[in-house]
């Protein structure tokens, strides 16, 4: 798409572009031509000296446990929180879409959570589910079930999985509740006088009308749950116990800050940009295909 | 559709308000821990209706900080998320208007180098390049100030492509009618597009005061001082002490300071919010 | 005021293709000039060269003794009427006349003055203070008006503006927009596809097909005497019975004629010059022995549509409306023939056309 109407002008469209393309280069390229390039760096702990190794760093890495581990701990841990957020906001989304007198009500009392921040959506819901505080720990014990996600692994990962969904909930209402309005009601009404019943016409006609919304907040959901719930695990867990809730982004920061691998943590950061250009790239295919209909 | 029609909507109803109560609740322990006594919210026992403490808690929270260890107080946190989020917010809606401006309004060599430079930087968000980033700021001795904790998170395509998009939908006869009414770029820009632009403006500001307002990861590892801290990595940092020992009331009450204002601009402005984040991901 | 003047213009887009392909016309001081074809003939683009909205390629744009080809559209000294009027939407009336006379530094008193004479004119004095999406389609075309009258430009350029409007509204907009045009006097071109509006407005009628002029002329000449099938075909509606004839039925028909040649190969005639008849015609006419497919009645008039019984055929040129064979006569009031019966259509000899077999020249008979 083209404009055809322009204005003439030499140096003015020069100039208009120098803020952001300063900005960037020195914000964005640099510092990510940095990062793939330290990862064939080994410094020493004071960045005195650093010595060319190749692909020693990812050599390095691939042969960490804890590095797989971190690989496993992001699918279990971004399959959950996707699914579990996608599926509970198109229950709600569905409901909202009723013609209900409240659904106004109702929406914005689902989508405020948006608005708060991954790091402090952690401290709430670890306030509920503390071990000897949380209001939510002492039910479950008189269950007899021995809440402990300080110490225990599925615990701790199941606590920020609860926070994760929890915040995701309005982002997916929102995007679902619009694809829902978008459909028209003349092909449902078109499904009802053909017989359909309201739980047919939602998985025959509304659910596959739905799909490129759920396919583009699939995608939206995995990038989320990459990067935007590092200050939920790190709130909540500190990607504990035992590396329970550590995943590939926290792993970056643990090891690049805590253990000092400058050029390990590099390594993994340059992995984490290929899936993330990969993710970025199935996106802008389904983006594009979008814009043909 | 007609079929049990009042059925259908009392379960919407329930489900509905289900959705809302599990939505609502963190917050409100959260809230109703930010006015109790220390000793009644660690207790494990909390009662689930307000306490008489909430005057003290955040009193306390805003103008003194917890007392056992060197905190700084959340009033000041909450003025450096201002800052932090008001600086996030106006840098990109001002470099992305312009640069969507010469990228749409004008023909000259090496647009589409520009266009795709700016371009690429969708694909990447600033937790991966987190270190080098830091090594940067660090060079450029942006450490500890608002300059260090903006720019990096303003260097991003969506502002410019939400801009373009927008300036696309501009019939061009409009600019044609400017320029035969002896309209020049910079008179278009100031008299036209910008009057034009203002929605698409506050819908941008809208959903980047919120991301700016909810940084966790840069402004936790670019911020040393207490006094350059934001609210968001304030409140994890209340809690590092032994769990026992952290002031959960104050933890709270900073929880519920550090929401109020990204959830007042979703709820006051709610319809510039959703067509921000709509128009965004397109 | 001012006269304009094309030579030789041409305009090739940078993909190779030929927009506009060389054309010559002069309009003089104070004339309405209307450029009419159909659509991707070119019209509008040659009237944005002429606002300076699109460059020329070869060849001269002149404004009241000036070449403009390379002067920026606010300095030609022109106004504008756009298809979608191009208000500037977050403007008031008021603003969206007066911004084009700021622009240029006039004085408020100036503008002022200028603006309420406009709105006076056009009638948008209690509604200065609206912006535009307050206003109807109607309203909103008299403020793009009122823009280009408060310049009192040298020309006025009309890019279709009534396309928008509903019929009714386009029939009011276009008387007002000639009576305005005289008496302002203002030099203007008026680009349309519509050929009703080109014929009720035009001094001078410029034709236009493929980038090129088919015919320029007074809309009554250019009616009576069209140049080209093409032209025969676009202007007047319904458009004009295009019939092949091979050259033995032509020499048979205009026997005795000087230039009744063998190049004729298409014959015209108008659905207003048909009759029916029992009789054979008189003076050397034609007529055709036609069955009723079809009949049309719209109060005043009729129109039938019938199919030539001997197995003659008929073209139409583009842009066609008529299948093969068929013919239309329009004959007044309501009483019409049945549906399949046959009829005899006859038409005097002052009233034919001859074209020749590609259509591109008129034979006089």
């Amino acid at each position: 798409m083209e404009k055809s109407a322009v204005f003439k002008g030499k140096l003015l469209p020069y100039l208009l572009l120098v803020p952001q393309l300063v900005i960037t280069l020195v914000f964005f390229y640099w510092p990510a031509s940095q990062a793939v390039w330290q990862s064939f760096l080994r410094e020493d702990a004071f960045g005195l000296n650093s010595e060319f190794i190749g692909l020693e760093n990812y050599q390095a890495l691939l042969a960490q446990p804890e590095y797989y581990k971190a690989m496993a701990t992001t699918v279990v841990f971004s399959s959950l929180v996707a699914a579990l957020s996608l599926s509970i906001a198109l229950l709600f989304a569905t409901q909202a879409d009723k013609n209900l007198k409240a659904a106004p009500t109702f929406k914005v009392m689902m989508i405020w959570p948006y608005a708060v921040a991954p790091a402090v959506a952690g401290v709430l819901w670890l306030f509920i589910f503390h071990p000897s505080l949380g209001t939510m720990a002492r039910p479950l014990r008189l269950m007899g079930f021995n809440w402990n996600p300080m110490l225990n692994g599925n615990h701790a990962m199941a606590l920020v999985v609860m926070a994760a969904v929890w915040k995701q909930i309005a982002y997916n209402f929102l995007f679902f509740l619009a694809g829902l309005q978008a459909i028209p009601r003349s092909v449902l009404e078109a499904g009802a006088i053909d017989g359909a019943g309201p739980y047919r016409r939602f998985w025959t006609i509304t659910f596959p009308l739905l799909s490129p919304t759920t396919f583009f907040l699939l995608v939206v959901n995995v990038v989320y749950v990459f990067f935007d719930t590092f200050g939920i695990i790190d709130a909540v867990t500190g990607g504990g116990p035992a590396g329970a809730t550590t995943t590939m982004v926290y792993k970056v920061y643990a090891d690049g800050r805590l253990g000092g691998d400058l050029g390990g943590s590099a390594a993994q950061s340059v992995i984490l940009m290929v899936i993330v250009i990969a993710l970025t790239a199935i996106q802008f295919r389904y983006v594009e295909r979008k814009v043909q209909y | 559709m007609v079929e049990h029609r009042r059925w259908n909507d009392i379960l919407a109803y329930a489900i509905l308000t289900f959705g809302v109560f599990i939505v609502v609740f963190p917050v409100y322990v959260a809230l109703i821990a930010s006015t109790h006594d220390a000793a009644t919210v660690v207790n494990g026992n909390m009662p689930m209706l307000p306490g008489s403490h909430t005057l003290e808690n955040y009193y306390r929270a805003i103008f003194i900080g917890g007392s056992r260890a060197s905190r700084e107080p959340v009033g000041h946190m909450l003025m450096n998320s201002f800052v932090m989020a008001m600086g996030i917010a106006l840098g990109k809606i001002v470099i992305s208007i312009l640069s969507a401006y010469a990228v749409v309004y004008f023909r000259f060599p090496f647009r589409q180098t520009a266009f795709w430079i700016i371009f690429v930087t969708l694909m990447l968000p600033v937790e991966v390049r987190i270190y080098p980033t830091y090594k940067v700021i660090a060079d450029l001795k942006m450490l500890d100030t608002y300059a260090g904790l903006i720019l990096p998170l303003i260097a991003s395509a969506t502002g410019t492509l939400l801009f373009r998009q927008f300036f696309m939908t501009i019939p061009d006869e409009l600019l044609e009618a400017s320029r035969i009414d002896g309209a020049g770029p910079f008179r278009f820009f100031k008299d036209t597009l910008l009057p034009l632009s203002v929605t698409t403006m506050a819908a941008l500001f809208v959903i980047q005061f919120i991301y700016g307002w909810n940084q966790y990861l840069w402004p936790l590892l670019i911020t040393t001082q207490e006094s350059m801290q934001t609210i968001v990595t304030g409140i994890k940092k209340m809690l590092t002490t032994t769990d026992e020992l952290a002031e959960w009331q104050l933890a709270m009450a900073t929880a519920i300071l550090a929401m109020l204002p990204p959830v007042a601009v979703v709820v006051f402005m709610q319809r510039l919010f959703v067509r921000g984040l709509v128009e965004t991901e397109k | 005021m001012a006269n304009v003047s094309l030579r030789n213009v041409r305009k090739t887009y940078p993909g190779g293709f030929e927009a506009i392909k060389g054309i010559d016309f002069e309009i003089c001081d104070g004339q309405f000039c209307v450029l009419v074809g159909p659509s991707g003939c070119g019209k509008s683009t040659l009237l944005r060269m002429v606002a300076g909205l699109e460059t020329i390629t070869s060849g001269e744009i002149d404004i009241g003794g000036r070449v403009v080809n390379e002067i920026e559209p606010a300095d030609r000294d022109i106004a504008m009427v756009f298809q979608n009027y191009a208000l500037y939407p977050h403007m008031s009336v008021y603003n969206n006349m007066a911004y084009g006379l700021r622009n240029r530094g006039m004085p408020k008193p100036e503008i002022d003055t200028r603006v309420r004479e406009a709105a006076q004119t056009l009638e948008l004095t209690g509604m200065l203070d609206r912006k535009p999406r307050q206003l109807s389609g109607g309203q909103r075309q008299r403020v793009a008006m009122g823009r280009a009258i408060v310049r009192q430009p040298k020309v006025f350029l009309f890019d279709e503006p009534l396309s928008n409007l509903d019929a009714k509204l386009r029939v009011a907009m276009r008387v007002e927009i000639r009576k305005l045009q005289r008496r302002l006097k203002t030099t203007s071109i008026y680009v349309t596809h519509d050929q009703l509006e080109a014929m009720t407005l035009a001094d001078i009628l410029v034709v236009m097909n493929g980038g090129q002029v088919e015919q320029i002329g007074s809309p009554l000449d250019i009616y009576r005497r069209p140049a080209t099938t093409f032209v025969a075909s676009f202007i007047g509606a319904p458009p004009m019975n295009l019939i092949k004839l091979s050259g033995d039925e032509i020499r048979a028909q205009f026997a005795g004629d000087r230039r009744s040649a063998a190049e004729a190969g298409i014959l015209g005639v108008r659905p207003e010059d048909l009759s029916i008849s029992g009789a054979a015609t008189a003076d050397g006419g034609i007529t055709l022995n036609l069955t009723v497919e079809a009949i049309e009645r719209v109060g005043a008039e009729t129109f039938v549509y019938g199919t030539r019984a001997r197995a003659e055929k008929a073209v139409s040129a583009t842009p066609g409306e008529l299948p093969e064979g068929e013919v239309i006569v329009r004959i007044p009031g309501q009483d019409a023939p049945a549906i399949g019966a046959s009829i005899r259509a006859a038409a005097h000899r002052d009233k034919l056309h001859l074209f020749s077999a590609d259509g591109r020249n008129r034979i006089d008979i």
